[in-house]
């Protein structure tokens, strides 16, 4: 008997449907993962189970059997609120949000718990924190009295699931749970809804596009494409032996190492190369800080700082690509800011034997040197101006001599080498971003930055905007720009895998502070810090 | 996806044009103001074209005395003297009259009945309490106010821009420094230093326009300090940066046309709120100096002339049907602009 019955589901916003008449089932206890990759319809599915998707139409039935068998699409909306958060609960990506910041974390579960059962008074909040203990917090009295922006980012998604775990649901529908937490907490949620899903014996249906959380929580995996399903099976069978080429395609979308070694051939051949050889940037000592206010009487006279980056030393060789990985808020990015003079930093920070803040000219020159290629292609290109200006904007500062024929020319080469042409799109030049795909924003991302022909591209967490198979995509290409034109990497991310297929040498950051450096392999294999061998596992 | 014109604005027009009642409220509105534009033609008391003893004249561009038309005075002719009339109308010579016989401030010394006069086929919304054509008087008068709304807004817009701008792009101790003299700037009775100062100066259209946008910009810049406050941490403002492009560069080509949303969805309700400020001044004896003709001061006319229904009524109509017209392509702009709206 299945807990929930999924038959020909079709969600559609105006005249656009999203989901296509789409058939699944869950069954009791099960852990079925829903995965596909952005605009695939797999949030929508889960939230129109709830009938919380707004403006949707939906047609088909979900029969959900819990005390009895009912329609979840058919039913009133007074008996749908009893059926939210008592038989079926809902956990979201992103806790910080999901929280109301207004109330205490106690009186949110508290809320549910009085909406939905007749405990009262005392046992409420005896219940709220017994339900946070549950989670696996600490101190669960003190969380209880505590703002949402009290807590870390995992320990909001644990009162995020504590609070869906109120009323021991018979399914709970986990949006993207860890995606917004840091790596090294994401796998602690996983084991967290994992022993809880079985001491309850509820059914999880988890949404993801990361096969990773696939293959280490789930029983079943349900793939979906543009709104249907291609295939679903035993997470061990489809895994093994995908049918569907789409599955294929996401099951192969890890990126592959595809990167020039030698360099790292000569260190091991004679230690002193790297010493003759002058890298693309060096640092020593390096730190950046931010003013911060002071608390109490004290920040009325001065301002406090934030140290961001604490005595960071790095070198990054010519055509290499030296990996810094590290979670939010581990100083990564800012260190990113500071290789591209887009933030003051004190101690030494050479490129090219140069340094920055020498003068408008010197640094002028530099950022010819040094380019950048940020996370988000939707918010790195200025909407309101067309591909044309947006990568030929570089050459107006840097090669001003150039005239429109001269510079149109250039710009249509760069985007030719990185994958973009006039062939596939028509009046590429004239074309505004909103017309071009996240992967194909990238690409424009990154011509804008080749085109004053930099030696060192800083690489934001270049791909982590990007779905799996775009992003496999877009390494690739980095790959072969930086074989091409010996181009040095500085890459930022906090994806383990990018680095893996990426990196020469690797820096591990934490609170500011470079915990571990090395070579791919020492960090990736011998690991001598706790916390990169967290990372690396 | 035709990728030519496919610009962001040009498909805000395009999403402007599908709202019905904003759009063709925007048409409606420019064909008011280009009549309005040309008031002189359509409602005057001077004839368009005179044909007298064999020879033309343009009286609308030119002063004749009365003696050129075998009047007796050496004045300018009065050409609704029913002497002149007559003789504009013998011996086969004729004139060719605007489609409303009187100018804004023509009196009708004429008239049959008392003044302010009922409507009528000579005065088609009668005439207000010193014998002035009522309609010559709104077409007037709506064209000054429009005029003086667009100057208004023009500069208030301007000003805001320019001084968000400044505010949200440097932010830090410049930021603070002008909040603060906003706020300051702010707490200043508007009302009383207007009353003071028409006091002291002589009232005018100008000394309007400039009072009122001392005070007109700060709403805007408000709007456009937090949109310039967004975009300058954008990735695009940052990667523009690394590129090494100027700030003014920056501004000038990444945050301004990035910002410009609340600044082009407010204009139309600027507009509406200028014309509302103007009639009410106007209304209070504050505005326009006496003899130009307003809609605020047929109001006031209309009040003190309440059994005269025709003044108050059709000036009521007049200012309702702009203001009306006015929002609904307010309405449609925000939604041509509103980014959530997704196309269809």
């Amino acid at each position: 008997m299945n807990l929930l019955d999924v038959q020909n589901l079709t969600v559609s916003f105006g005249n656009k449907a999203v989901v296509h008449g789409i058939n699944f089932a869950v069954k009791a206890g099960e852990r079925v993962a829903l995965v596909g990759e952005s605009g695939s319809g797999k949030t929508v599915t889960a939230l129109s189970l709830l009938r919380l998707a707004l403006n949707a139409q939906l047609s088909g039935s979900a029969t959900f059997r819990g005390a009895q068998s009912i329609d979840l699409l058919q039913i009133s909306e007074q008996q749908m609120r009893d059926i939210r958060g008592r038989d079926i609960a809902m956990i979201f990506q992103e806790p910080m949000t999901a929280l109301n910041p207004l109330f205490t974390i106690g009186n949110q579960i508290a809320e549910v718990l009085e909406q939905k059962q007749a405990v009262s008074g005392i046992d409420i909040a005896y219940t709220a924190i017994k339900l946070i203990a549950s989670t696996g917090i600490a101190d669960p009295e003190r969380c209880a009295k505590s703002y949402p922006h009290q807590l870390s980012g995992g320990q909001r998604q644990r009162a995020m699931i504590a609070m869906a775990l109120a009323c021991q649901p018979k399914l709970l529908l986990a949006d993207e749970p860890t995606t917004a937490l840091d790596v090294s907490l994401r796998l602690q949620i996983l084991e967290l809804l994992s022993d809880l899903q079985k001491q309850n014996g509820m059914a999880v249906l988890l949404i993801t596009h990361d096969l990773n959380l696939v293959r280490k929580f789930a029983d079943r995996i349900i793939v979906m494409e543009g709104g249907h399903i291609v295939e679903q099976g035993t997470v061990s069978d489809v895994f093994a032996n995908p049918q569907h080429a789409y599955t294929r395609k996401l099951l192969d979308s890890k990126p592959v190492r595809d990167v020039l070694e030698s360099s790292a051939v000569i260190n091991q051949q004679d230690q002193n190369t790297t010493v003759t050889q002058q890298p693309s940037m060096q640092a020593k000592d390096l730190c950046v800080s931010y003013p911060a206010p002071l608390t109490g009487v004290k920040g009325w006279f001065k301002k406090g700082e934030f140290v961001a980056v604490k005595h960071a030393n790095f070198e990054l060789q010519p055509a290499q690509t030296l990996g810094v990985i590290g979670e939010s808020g581990s100083g990564k990015t800012t260190l990113a800011l500071a290789a591209l003079g887009l933030q003051a930093s004190k101690g030494h920070l050479q490129i090219n034997g140069q340094f920055w803040g020498q003068g408008k000219a010197q640094d002028k020159g530099l950022r010819k040197v040094v380019q950048v290629v940020f996370q988000d292609p939707f918010s790195s290109l200025s909407p309101r101006m067309t591909i044309s200006e947006l990568v030929g904007e570089g050459l107006l500062v840097h090669a001003p001599e150039f005239n429109q024929v001269q510079s149109q020319t250039k710009v249509l080469q760069v985007l030719h080498e990185v994958g973009l042409s006039e062939a596939q799109f028509p009046n590429l030049l004239s074309r505004y971003p909103h017309e071009f795909s996240g992967g194909q924003r990238q690409r424009i991302a990154i011509a804008r930055a080749l085109i004053v022909e930099p030696q060192i591209l800083v690489l934001d967490e270049p791909t982590s905007a990007l779905d799996v198979t775009i992003q496999k995509q877009v390494l690739q290409l980095l790959q072969r720009l930086q074989r091409e034109r010996g181009l040095s990497y500085l890459l930022i991310t906090h994806d383990i895998d990018v680095i893996r297929a990426m990196a020469h040498q690797v820096l591990v950051m934490r609170n500011g502070e470079i915990v571990e450096s090395g070579s791919l392999n020492q960090i990736t294999q011998q690991p001598k810090n706790d916390y990169t061998a967290l990372l690396v596992q | 996806m035709s990728s030519l014109n496919n610009s962001p604005s040009s498909r805000a027009w395009q999403r402007f044009k599908r709202n019905r009642l904003g759009f063709y409220s925007f048409v409606v509105f420019c064909v008011l103001v280009f009549l309005s534009l040309f008031a002189e033609v359509l409602s005057n008391d001077k004839p368009l074209l005179v044909h007298y003893k064999q020879s033309y004249y343009f009286p609308i561009l030119k002063d004749y005395p009365e003696t050129f038309f075998g009047g007796d005075f050496e004045t300018p002719t009065d050409y609704l003297d029913p002497l002149i009339q007559q003789k504009l109308s013998s011996d086969g010579n004729w004139a060719v009259f605007p489609i409303n016989h009187y100018g804004a401030q023509t009196l009708n010394y004429f008239a049959s009945t008392p003044n302010p006069s009922a409507p009528s086929g000579e005065n088609w919304l009668g005439t207000d309490d010193k014998g002035r054509d009522l309609l010559a008087q709104l077409l007037y008068g709506f064209r000054v106010s429009v005029l003086f709304a667009l100057a208004l807004t023009i500069v208030g817009t301007v000003l805001g821009v320019i001084t968000g701008a400044i505010q949200g792009f440097y932010g830090g101790k410049t930021d603070l420094a002008f909040q603060r003299f906003i706020e300051i700037w702010g707490a200043m009775p508007e009302l009383y230093l207007l009353i003071i100062f028409s006091a002291v100066f002589s009232p005018s259209l100008a000394l309007l326009l400039i009072l009122l946008s001392l005070f007109g910009w700060m709403g805007l810049s408000d709007y456009v300090r937090a949109e310039f406050l967004r975009n300058r941490q954008m990735d695009y403002v940052r990667s523009a940066r690394a590129l090494g492009v100027s700030n003014w560069q920056i501004i000038k080509r990444h945050v301004l046309p990035n910002s410009m949303t609340p600044v082009v969805t407010f204009l139309p309700f600027r507009m509406s709120g200028a014309i509302l400020a103007l009639t009410s001044l106007d209304f209070l004896g504050l505005g326009v100096p006496p003899g130009t003709p307003s809609l605020g001061e047929l109001l006031a006319q209309g009040k003190n002339n309440i059994d005269a229904w025709w003044i108050s009524l059709s000036t009521f109509g007049v200012l309702v049907i702009t203001l009306m017209l006015l929002t609904f392509m307010g309405d449609a702009l925000r939604d041509a602009l509103d980014p959530r709206k997704v196309e269809k």
